[in-house]
């Protein structure tokens, strides 16, 4: 009870911060907005042999953009608590470590999930509007019902590379660095724009060795009905891979502090 | 038995810097106990390691009658910790930094409102419960640490340099709220400072502690009084530093600065500066100090406590300079 108590009052935290920081939700949103439209106006080749668009292609691919942004801020702001001190006065309190790796978990994760329905239910309007846009997304209550717990796992895993990474570094200039290197290129490399198959075969590896790969194939089989990946495929892999970042993310918190 | 036992504790970092070397201390239920060191003397260290932030190198401790190595989470659970930098979320209003620490310290929920009114209304910020941290001035952030530090009744309230960086009037006001924790709450509290005043203010006992060792532990009054009376500073030219040495033997000299050790200063000063006189020793400028906790130091150890304070110099025109004002 008393650990469980603990969980709630870390994530209680991430959601007041969230709602304070009304700014971040909106620049978080941004860049996945640009790509939709000017990214997929510009580019509207049809995809799958010409049985969906690339607006609709590139939606989930999207989403998991926005999922990814706001999850590795979670990681900052491990830091960031580090920094400021606020980190101390958790570990002080009488509950355990886990607690609070959990806790800052699933403030992540929600933060990511809200934004993610944001961008979710955005399509879903312009679909509404304009019909020429993502006319292959299949939008219903059944979809999203089953892209939320998606969308929660694919978020927590991201939200465990974030920890992991936050452990590891010391300053917030290093992370900025980590953006750079490592997740911009585990989104690009994703086939969130592209599809796979047209890739040539030595980054087809590379692509099949990116864990965000299998996050878009498997929000792209529900959300479109084409995927180039086994959806069951993909969505073992999304479970192995949160599974195993939390694990990391929870035992390097621990040696760190 | 005392609140807190310390047994031979000793943090050695990178194999080779022994920041606690093997400290040793029983301190007693309500009573306000002062760590008095320099910068990095190991105050810190050793408050890290008994609020079991950091595992000790080697040796231990009983916090609350609890190991604070194989115990850690009830130790936790019965102390409260004010830390040296600021550790409140500042996005946050005063009221809900103090929620999030009661549920943390599974205060109930019952009881929450009531006590975090009644810790708001001890460091006078009841006004101001529903502002966002942020816009707090460093005193008021400091007092609002102080009130989420015992929103949970703990038994111990470690203080590590609890009026760092605060002007002399919000100090005065932090030592107010310390004492009545002590009368109202009969809370033990074990603070640090590097600030001498404050030791000899508020503490009812000091471990002085220097190089992660303590070199002396009694009550402020007695420490003092074991340096045997008042100083005479006399500020002479550089000239006359070597005729000083040769007149007087007895005498502690500093750079420029003869400091003599007295019963009584005020009946022996004419004494002092006749002889200056007959041995021709210019005296710029004479003295009289009352002995401080910082002179316990400087005996012990031949440094001042405060880094930055080079010389006994400074650290009077400093002192000058402050009561002019």
């Amino acid at each position: 009870m008393r650990e469980l108590e603990a969980v709630y009052t870390v994530w209680l935290r991430e959601m007041i911060r969230y709602y304070r920081a009304k700014e971040r939700i909106l620049a978080s949103l941004a860049m996945p907005i640009f790509w939709l439209f000017i990214f997929g106006s510009g580019i509207r080749a049809p995809v799958f042999g010409g049985q969906v668009d690339y607006t609709s292609f590139i939606a989930p691919g999207v989403i998991v953009m926005a999922l990814m942004f706001t999850s590795m801020h979670s990681g900052i702001s491990v830091i960031w608590d580090r920094e400021l001190g606020f980190m101390k006065e958790m570990l002080v309190a009488p509950v355990s470590r886990i607690s609070i790796v959990i806790g800052k978990s699933l403030g992540g994760a929600t933060t990511a999930l809200i934004q993610g329905t944001i961008i979710f239910l955005l399509i879903f309007g312009i679909q509404n509007l304009y019909s020429e846009y993502f006319s292959g997304v299949r939008i219903n209550i059944s979809t999203f019902l089953i892209v939320l717990p998606l969308m929660v796992l694919i978020s927590l895993g991201i939200v465990g590379i974030g920890i992991s990474i936050a452990s590891l570094l010391d300053t917030l200039e290093g992370f900025g660095l980590i953006m750079n290197f490592i997740v911009m290129p585990m989104f690009f490399l994703s086939g969130a724009l592209f599809p796979i198959n047209n890739l040539p075969e030595w980054i087809r590896v590379v692509t099949y060795i990116d864990p965000i790969t299998y996050a878009v194939e498997s929000l792209r089989f529900i959300m479109i009905g084409f995927s180039s990946i086994n959806f069951v495929l993909s969505f073992s892999v999304i479970f192995v891979f949160t599974f195993s970042t939390i694990l990391i993310a929870n035992y390097l918190f621990n040696r760190r502090s | 038995m005392g609140i807190i036992e310390v047994r031979n504790l000793t943090k050695v970092f990178n194999n080779e810097i022994r920041a606690v070397d093997g400290i040793n201390l029983k301190i007693k239920k309500g009573e306000i106990f002062g760590f008095l060191g320099p910068n990095g003397a190991g105050k810190t260290t050793t408050i890290n390691m008994l609020c079991t932030l950091m595992k000790p190198t080697s040796g231990g401790a009983i916090v609350c009658n609890y190991d604070i190595i194989k115990h850690s989470l009830e130790v936790r659970k019965c102390i409260g910790l004010v830390f040296q930098d600021a550790s409140l979320d500042d996005r946050l209003t005063a009221r809900e930094n103090l929620e999030l620490h009661s549920r943390l310290y599974g205060v109930q929920k019952s009881e929450r409102r009531k006590r975090i009114d009644e810790v708001l209304e001890l460091v006078e910020l009841s006004a101001r419960a529903d502002s966002i941290v942020r816009t707090f001035s460093g005193g008021m952030q400091r007092r609002l640490e102080i009130a989420r530090g015992l929103i949970h009744y703990p038994k111990v309230l470690f203080l590590d340099e609890p009026t760092l960086g605060l002007d002399p009037q919000t100090r005065k006001h932090v030592w107010d709220y310390i004492l009545k924790l002590k009368k109202e709450y009969k809370i033990t509290i074990m603070m640090t400072t590097h600030y001498m005043e404050e030791a000899d203010e508020l503490c009812d006992r000091v471990a002085i502690i220097d190089h992660g060792k303590i070199i002396a532990l009694d009550t402020p009054k007695k420490l003092k009084d074991n340096l045997g009376g008042d100083t005479i500073i006399l500020d002479i030219p550089d000239d006359d530093v070597e005729k000083a040495r040769k007149v007087f033997k007895k005498a502690k000299i500093f750079d420029s600065q003869v400091l003599l050790s007295v019963k009584n200063a005020g009946r022996e000063i004419k004494k002092v500066l006749e002889k200056a006189k007959k041995n021709k020793i210019y005296v710029i400028e004479a003295n009289i100090r009352k002995p401080t906790l910082n002179d316990v130091f400087l005996h012990l150890t031949g440094r001042e406590i405060r880094e930055g304070a080079a010389s006994l110099r400074d650290e009077l025109k400093r002192r000058r300079g402050m009561r002019g004002h």
